[in-house]
């Protein structure tokens, strides 16, 4: 039992990730109609937003205390950060170790430029063309972002800590009455899932009560009648991909203790968040979600050595094997729409 | 001749001459020039590179051009045509002709069953699903089956399948006795084998190893020509263009694309066990999704739908990325060396990040420009430019026959 318990928990924080990114190229499928091959990129800024802040609060002034030597005998150099002396040593020192979580505050404004820019001005031409000319622009896209990444921050994984307080890991088991060790869990990947639990919830709060929700979803279900009764819905199906671009980027953000940013993790998690999209059926929002938890959860017991055991290698294809049977078993996915993609 | 009609026949012949020619026509600056260590494109290796990769977007087009559906996972099958080379040198012989065509054979049977499945969906959904069955295959190369301590290593992992001494090969009998690899051949002929011509301060590489590829590279454009102008072509264009429709007036149109698919991984098997049998070794990295990113981003260049396209698309690819990778900060400054030196130091800095390693940068722009403002790809740009040469003569009869049929 605490094994099953242990799986499952291992799953939710890739499956958050998944999720998030599902979610947010549904968002876009759904209200625009375009497979957006670029979303793995958003997600790769989004994490190096969180590093870019690091790097933003690590500025520092360089004096040289002559009281120190350093190994050569020297004066010491030392850095004090430009956080330090505006907020005092101990206030500075702490915003530095929250820098992913105020990487979230950085990133929104950031994300939702980027995703108003690419709609406006790449992806808006591309309604009307063909669906293989939507994916191998955005693909094109996206090629291009991880490019410009790697010019800048170079090709290797940049560490990104946590903040001290969420490093390591606790006992969860002892909390749910099992013996001690039995469910070790690292602090942050709860933190993940919360904070993934969290956002969609608040992307599903957003479209079901408010009015600018209830338009969308009109758009979605009709987009023509919707304009016809004189709502600019072009607008906000701007804004919703500003909005999608966000949830991507901010996934990004908080995936950054977890996985050390380098240039191609949004294609690495591209793929797999496509096959999440499918298998929850193109266009369903809930279907996303369901599926990404869902594949997360799998593809972490198919890593359990007793499974491993019986079907080597299992963990690396069972995605994939899973996304194969559901396409041919049901067409429309998990909680597919009828009418959606099929021409 | 050759039951092609005028304009393909003209086709034929100048792709045939400049495959023929190409040692010559890539090495236009004289040996140790400095134009010619950045432009000549003429030595084997590069040359093999052209011709391979265009017999895999030669075949990709038949798919993707002809019947409209993009597969995003096409590098497994040339992964699986390598693999299957590699396999063939290590156990029968070192001649490429068993290896290439258990290679085509591995990677039709493998395209069969792939398409199989994949067809059964259209539009998007295809894309997906090839994706992830290739994706699937490179996990089981990578991985799975590439582990060197079980008993069924198939692919050695992230080593790359490689000869070894004491594989069997059984045609050949033992190993050779001072120790040393044994290398590809067509029969007598080593495919490594080159022959140099000096013309003045020119050298001319003629290799084996190019001209067989280049001669498969011809056969495979010849039978592309051949199906683009069957009835079978036009079938395949008709589901381009409405399949809805076909199957309306009760025709089963999967057996066409099925085909369609198979002789297009076949095609893709082909190039890899040419790849492999150029150099035997054979890695997982050649099946990731990239590469078959790298196979649309081909086709798109050069023109999908076209018959020269995928040529042009492949040789442009291979021709830019080569150039692109070699030239550095101090080739930049010494050819601005002309300009004011705060000048030449700012536009330096900004070419650097699109040459050298920035290459990827520029190829991915470059990709995006086509797409957004030449969907045809080159072919339709050269078209166009004729065309704008053409109507400043002659302004009547200009698209006459350019509309499309709906």
């Amino acid at each position: 039992m605490d094994q099953i318990l242990l799986q499952i928990l291992n799953g939710l924080d890739k499956g958050s990730a998944y999720a998030l990114i599902a979610l947010g190229l549904t968002l876009i499928f759904g209200t625009l109609g375009v497979v957006n091959f670029a979303h793995g990129a958003l997600f790769m800024i989004g994490a190096f937003c969180a590093v870019t802040l690091q790097r933003i609060l690590n500025i520092s002034t360089i004096t040289i205390d002559p009281t120190k030597t350093d190994f050569l005998g020297n004066p010491a150099k030392i850095k004090t950060p430009v956080v330090e002396t505006w907020f005092g040593p101990e206030m500075g020192a702490s915003i530095i170790d929250w820098s992913v979580p105020l990487a979230i505050l950085f990133a929104i404004p950031i994300m939702a430029a980027v995703g108003f820019i690419m709609e406006r001005g790449l992806i808006k031409h591309f309604y009307k063309r063909p669906h293989a000319d939507q994916i191998l622009v955005t693909f094109g896209l996206a090629i291009v972002l991880q490019e410009v990444i790697k010019a800048f921050y170079g090709a290797n994984p940049i560490p990104t800590p946590a903040p001290e307080a969420f490093r390591g890991s606790f006992d969860f088991g002892t909390y749910l009455g099992y013996e001690a060790n039995a469910i070790i869990y690292p602090y942050w990947r709860m933190v993940y899932f919360g904070f993934s639990a969290v956002i969609i919830a608040a992307v599903f709060a957003f479209l079901q009560f408010t009015t600018f929700g209830m338009v969308v979803r009109a758009g979605m279900a009709d987009r023509e009648t919707v304009g016809l009764l004189g709502i600019n819905i072009d607008k906000r199906f701007t804004i919703m991909f500003a909005i999608a671009a966000c949830v991507a980027g901010l996934a990004g953000v908080m995936y950054a203790p977890i996985n050390s940013p380098n240039y191609h993790m949004g294609m690495d998690f591209l793929v797999l968040s496509f096959v999440v999209v499918v298998v929850g059926g193109m266009g369903s929002l809930p279907g996303a979600v369901l599926a990404g938890f869902m594949l997360g959860i799998l593809e972490a017991f198919a890593s359990m050595n007793q499974v491993k055991a019986i079907f080597p290698g299992i963990d690396q294809i069972i995605i994939y094997l899973v996304a194969i049977i559901i396409i041919l078993t049901r067409p429309r996915g998990l909680m597919g729409r009828r009418g959606v993609m099929e021409e | 001749m050759l039951k092609l009609n005028k304009r393909d026949t003209l086709l034929f012949v100048i792709v045939t001459a400049m495959v023929l020619l190409a040692p010559f026509l890539l090495n236009p600056f004289p040996q140790g020039s400095s134009m010619a260590q950045m432009f000549n494109a003429g030595y084997p290796d590069l040359m093999q590179r052209f011709v391979i990769f265009g017999i895999l977007v030669i075949g990709f087009n038949i798919l993707f051009g002809l019947t409209g559906y993009l597969s995003f996972g096409h590098a497994a099958f040339l992964g699986i045509g390598s693999y299957a080379a590699v396999w063939m040198f290590k156990l029968l012989s070192m001649n490429i002709i068993p290896a290439l065509i258990l290679s085509m054979i591995i990677a039709g049977i493998f395209s069969l069953a792939i398409g199989y499945v994949s067809l059964r969906r259209s539009g998007i959904y295809f894309s997906i699903l090839t994706l992830a069955f290739a994706q699937m295959s490179y996990n089981l190369a990578y991985s799975v089956l590439g582990n060197p301590s079980s008993s069924y290593n198939l692919t050695n992992g992230e080593t790359g399948l490689q000869l070894a001494l004491d594989d069997p090969r059984i045609l050949d009998g033992a190993a050779a006795a001072n120790g040393a690899l044994p290398v590809t051949k067509l029969f007598g002929l080593a495919m490594r084998d080159s022959y140099n011509l000096n013309v003045g301060g020119w050298l001319f590489t003629f290799n084996v190893g190019y001209y067989v590829a280049g001669i498969l590279m011809l056969i495979s454009f010849y039978v592309s020509i051949r199906i683009f102008r069957s009835p079978f072509g036009m079938m395949l264009r008709a589901v381009k263009s409405n399949q809805q429709r076909m199957n309306y007036t009760g025709l089963n149109t999967k057996p066409y694309t099925l085909a369609a698919f198979v002789i297009s991984g076949m095609y893709a098997g082909l190039a890899g066990g040419l790849l492999s049998s150029m150099d035997p070794l054979a890695g997982a990295e050649r099946m990731h999704w990239t590469a078959s990113g790298e196979i649309v981003i081909m086709a798109i260049l050069g023109g999908v739908g076209t018959l020269i396209g995928p040529i042009v698309g492949a040789g442009f690819n291979e021709y830019f990325k080569n150039i692109l990778s070699k030239i550095n900060d101090g080739v930049l400054h010494q050819w601005l060396s002309f300009l004011p030196d705060g000048l030449e130091n700012f536009i330096v800095g900004i070419l650097h990040y699109f040459v050298g390693k920035g290459w990827h940068l520029t190829l991915g722009l470059l990709f995006m420009l086509v797409i957004i403002f030449l969907p045809g790809g080159l072919v339709e740009g050269g078209q166009r430019l004729a065309k704008m040469f053409k109507s400043k003569k002659t302004d009547d009869e200009s698209d006459s026959n350019n509309t499309p049929a709906e």
